[in-house]
């Protein structure tokens, strides 16, 4: 018995991407908008697939933080997916969260910092905390698979309760390794 | 280059905006807001002072989180420039409550006059028709604004477009509040939530 439950456990560790969803689902979360993104799909695919969440495919990032301000402005909770290499291209509309304090989240995983293969993910990668922080945004990180709900549920409280403007930076190691290769 | 357009600004924006019951309206930074400020204050208003390009998808998750209200985004072509793939996002979404108004007058009025790239030639209709705007229109004199405001309180069969080509000449700024939080509280205030 004991041996299960450890096992099912340890599985549902692994469905990272599922427990995000339900806690941002908890939170009564009903805006996703996304840049896409290898590290998210399972997580966009569940956007997609449930009717009560408005789920949009954005150009680029830093549309999703200009949604997620005229979200909260209807009443709507909203949640930005994106990849590190995005994070820089939010710079100045991170400023529209920060003069009206507006409720910001935003999930980030990263790239160029764990067995990373291609170089030009790297400047952006190490930039992406510092990219935030002059900003003013908050920023958590999620390094373990069992840790997802605890932190995305902090994240949630302190963006949503508190007015406050959070990226939580999903590890590169969690994500496992870019296959380069095709395997025939 | 830029055609000689002579609707002026500020009486196209206040004729848009007369009567507009439960229209909900955000504005681009820069002239947009003086005029929509200058047409009648509203707490329904929600005056953009940065975020350049980032007006329209303001617009996009207002229109999402308040389907049954009517939105306007009210800005400039400059603006709209910065953010012209907002346009692309929008259309994959259909809101059939929302309406883009571009007040183009082939400049960036805010920096000193200088050309847009409206004003050398790009056909904004035409970018909006391409990303998939079920409704786009153009408008060039004070009938077409008198027209096309019944439209604004539409929240159907959008997402709808309208570039308004209005004249080039000096207006005197009006300036809204630009406390941020201030506008928010006010805004959300209106729509029924509490400030927490």
């Amino acid at each position: 018995m004991h041996d299960v439950a450890v096992r099912t456990e340890a599985k549902a560790g692994q469905d990272w991407p599922l427990q995000i969803y339900q806690t941002l689902k908890a939170y009564g979360v009903s805006q996703i908008s996304y840049v896409p993104d290898a590290g998210h799909s399972r997580l966009i695919e569940l956007s997609h697939r449930d009717a009560a969440i408005k789920t949009t495919v954005l150009t680029t990032e830093e549309e999703g933080v200009a949604l997620s301000a005229g979200a909260w402005l209807g009443g709507d909770r909203s949640v930005l997916l994106m990849q590190s290499s995005g994070v820089g291209n939010c710079v100045n509309m991170f400023s529209l969260a920060a003069s009206c304090r507006l409720p910001f989240l935003t999930l980030v995983t990263m790239r160029g910092e764990w067995a990373e293969f291609n170089p030009w993910q790297i400047p952006m990668g190490k930039a992406t905390q510092q990219a935030f922080e002059i900003m003013g945004v908050t920023v958590f990180r999620l390094e373990r698979p069992e840790d997802a709900e605890e932190v995305i549920s902090a994240a949630c409280s302190l963006a949503f309760e508190s007015d406050q403007q959070i990226a939580v930076l999903i590890s590169q190691r969690m994500l496992g390794r870019k296959k380069w290769t095709e395997t025939k | 280059m830029v055609a000689n357009f002579t609707l002026a600004r500020r009486e196209a924006v206040k004729a848009l905006l007369a009567d507009r019951k439960d229209l909900l309206v955000i504005t681009g930074l820069g002239s947009a807001s003086y005029d929509v400020f200058d047409a009648g204050e509203h707490p329904g208003n929600f005056y953009l002072w940065g975020a350049m390009g980032g007006a329209a998808m303001v617009g996009l998750g207002l229109a999402q989180a308040q389907p049954k209200r009517p939105v306007a985004v009210i800005t400039g072509d400059g603006e709209q420039l910065m953010g012209i793939g907002s346009l692309l996002t929008i259309a994959t979404k259909k809101p059939g409550n929302l309406t883009i108004v571009i007040l183009d007058n082939g400049h960036f009025g805010e920096t000193g006059m200088q050309v847009s790239h409206s004003g050398l030639g790009a056909q904004l209709d035409v970018i909006a028709t391409g990303a998939g705007f079920r409704s786009v229109t153009e408008i060039t004199d004070i009938k077409g604004i008198h027209d096309y405001r019944p439209t604004l309180q539409r929240i159907d069969q959008g997402p709808r477009l309208a570039r308004i080509r209005i004249a080039t000449g000096h207006v005197d700024r009006a300036l809204p509040p630009r406390d941020g939080v201030y506008l928010k509280n006010r805004f959300r205030e209106n729509l029924g939530f509490a400030v927490t």
